[in-house]
């Protein structure tokens, strides 16, 4: 494969031509990113002053350091703590709930079973904006605002994880399950044993998924969060532009924009084998 | 070890009867071989058997304990499924000991046991091996091995060669046959494969449409099939039929006849006439297909020696009024 370039071979001209055009697209897409990561290693004055900098400054040190440390309302270490609590309760908890669900609408047969999996199939419909008001007014009552539970809890039912495992047990042929029945193991056992295992690329593609999507939430925490101690990054970075006429403190807003984007990469990155695998292969 | 005992067994799926009672003794060590064509409820049985479904009336007994609603694992019982269904993301080893590992068997026991089995089945040096690794032989072989290493009271089979090429195939089924005669735990086979039913059964159930149509040792259900149906099912190629109305002193009724191909001779004058169709030489024997008059297929089989007539020749044909079959007209051996 790797000796291959695809299907239609190109060589010569074309070839160049082709890379070019790539290298133009990537340079297009990364270039705002570049800029922010220039304007978070420069000094106040050089951002507001035109024209923009194109090269990083040498404030590197400095804006980090203040970003992370006590950032505008919050220092940034603390969101950053808050948002990979959040990231991580949500991918952890909707993969666990999702296998445990799709587990039981897959192997068992219990009255309602085809209404439970409508119901699921359901709420996709509904994304946590449309049911924010009747949300919130739960998790109040819960007293759970200001939590981790709060920020997490709400997110974590996820129809579109049930449905993708559900497709994914559908295809593990019967006799597995018989097999491991003859064998002597009970459900829960073979639910750990055999399917968890032989799920774990697809585990492994939704987690980055989900993770990605618990990171980049925004209006939920920024609904239930009121102490600036339980800031996520994300609306963190929103909550930094000054309301009045302040002077917005441009080089640590980037550098904790840069900051927000650094555990992402590194989940995707550090996944991308797994990630890629669970997304085309289906192992028999 | 162990006698495996079915009394009037009936299975339906909803309204639908899949099997109609079906009654049998096995005794213990035997090999029993369910043969059937596809949709007949052979498998059906043997899932009942092992308890992968439910029975809806009758008993099955294993050892003497009726077992209807006891979960596989407690039944005692071993299964090879079709696919073989090895865990893909184990070893070879795991998949083998696994079945041990839920039952508590202390860990140098199963090493042992499964260290035994792998000799048997010469699987040792693909122990640390993933079944995707194996060819279709040697999964079918750790299929075996699972079984095996449970050392259970009875084997069930379930069309274990289908997914294997024939030469494969013949070799598995020696292999089958050699392993359970060492081993000399009860088995019961299920196939749709005739050739392997007559080489590997003690006894053979041949079922049509959830029944059994003759439960019997393999040369005695061919040389006296209890039905049409089983006469036509058991031998390759399957026994002509022919109405007897045909040849003249059948005695009306609207029954068959049935002679088996090597019964059959080529001759000048006959007992019916027919024209040959074509003729396949296998090398050491010659299957002859003729046309009857009223248009039925009747199939000869001669050795190589003799001489291959032309098609479209028209042939006497003549047999031994002893090996003739006679059927009644709903099937039944008269």
């Amino acid at each position: 494969m790797s000796e291959r370039n695809g299907m239609v071979e190109k060589r010569g001209g074309g070839l160049w031509l082709t890379h070019l055009g790539l290298i133009i697209g990537v340079a297009f897409i990364f270039f705002p990113i570049w800029l922010a990561f220039v304007a978070s290693t420069v000094d106040q004055q050089e951002i507001v002053r035109p024209p923009m900098p194109l090269l990083p400054g040498d404030q590197l040190i400095e804006n980090y350091t203040k970003a992370l440390t006590s950032g505008v309302n919050a220092p940034v270490a603390a969101m950053l703590l808050n948002s990979l609590i959040m990231a991580m309760g949500i991918a952890i908890g909707k993969i666990a709930i999702s296998l445990l669900s799709a587990f039981a609408i897959v192997y068992f047969r219990f009255p309602g079973r085809k209404l439970f999996f409508w119901l699921i199939f359901l709420t996709l419909m509904l994304p946590v904006e449309v049911r924010i008001v009747p949300t919130f007014e739960v998790i109040a009552n819960f007293g759970m605002l200001n939590s981790y539970s709060g920020l997490i809890l709400p997110l974590i039912a996820s129809a579109t994880a049930t449905f993708l495992f559900r497709q994914f047990f559908m295809t593990v042929p019967d006799e597995l399950a018989e097999a491991a029945r003859v064998d002597g193991a009970k459900p829960m056992r073979f639910f750990i044993d055999i399917l968890l295992p032989m799920s774990r690329t697809n585990i492994a593609a939704l987690f980055v998924i989900l993770f990605i999507y618990g990171w980049n939430q925004y209006l939920w925490p920024l609904l239930i969060t009121t102490d600036p101690s339980m800031n996520t990054i994300v609306m963190g970075i929103k909550q930094m532009f000054p309301s009045g006429d302040d002077i917005a403190d441009w080089p640590v807003i980037m550098a904790t924009s840069i900051l927000a984007m650094v555990p992402p990469v590194i989940v995707v990155v550090g996944m991308q084998k797994l990630f890629i695998r669970g997304l085309v292969e289906s192992e028999k | 070890m162990a006698t495996v005992t079915l009394k009037n067994l009936k299975k339906s799926f909803g309204p639908t009867d899949v099997i109609h009672g079906i009654d049998m003794d096995i005794a213990d060590g035997e090999f029993v071989v369910i043969v059937g064509p596809s949709g007949c409820g052979k498998s059906t049985l043997l899932r009942m058997v092992a308890g992968l479904e439910t029975v809806t009336s009758g008993e099955v007994q294993i050892d003497g304990r009726v077992v209807n609603n006891e979960e596989p694992m407690d039944r005692d019982i071993a299964m090879v499924f079709q696919n073989y269904a090895l865990y893909p993301h184990m070893s070879v080893f795991d998949n083998m000991a696994y079945g041990l590992k839920i039952a508590k068997v202390p860990k140098p026991e199963i090493a042992d046991r499964v260290a035994t089995a792998a000799k048997l089945l010469q699987l040792e040096p693909y122990l640390q091996r993933k079944p995707r690794e194996l060819s279709g032989g040697q999964r079918q072989r750790v299929a075996m091995g699972r079984a095996i290493v449970r050392k259970p009271a009875v084997f069930l089979f379930d069309e274990p060669l289908s997914n294997l090429d024939a030469k494969l195939r013949v070799q598995m089924r020696l292999e089958i046959k050699q392993l359970q005669r060492e081993l000399g735990v009860t088995s019961l086979y299920v196939t749709h494969d005739q050739v392997e039913a007559m080489t590997l059964a003690d006894r053979m159930i041949v079922m049509n449409a959830g029944v059994a149509d003759q439960i019997g040792a393999p040369l005695d259900v061919y040389a006296n099939p209890a039905t049409e149906f089983v006469a036509g099912f058991i031998g390759s190629p399957p026994t002509n039929f022919i109405d007897a109305a045909l040849i003249g002193g059948g005695g009306g009724g609207g029954g068959r006849i049935g002679i088996r191909p090597e019964h059959v001779r080529l001759t000048d004058q006959g007992q019916l006439e027919a024209v040959v169709g074509y003729a396949e030489a296998l090398g050491a024997e010659t299957l002859i297909h003729l046309r009857a008059k009223d248009g039925g297929q009747i199939t000869v089989r001669q050795d190589a020696g003799q001489p291959i007539p032309h098609e479209g020749q028209t042939c006497a044909l003549d047999w031994d009024t002893a090996q003739v079959m006679r059927f009644d007209a709903n099937g039944m051996r008269q």
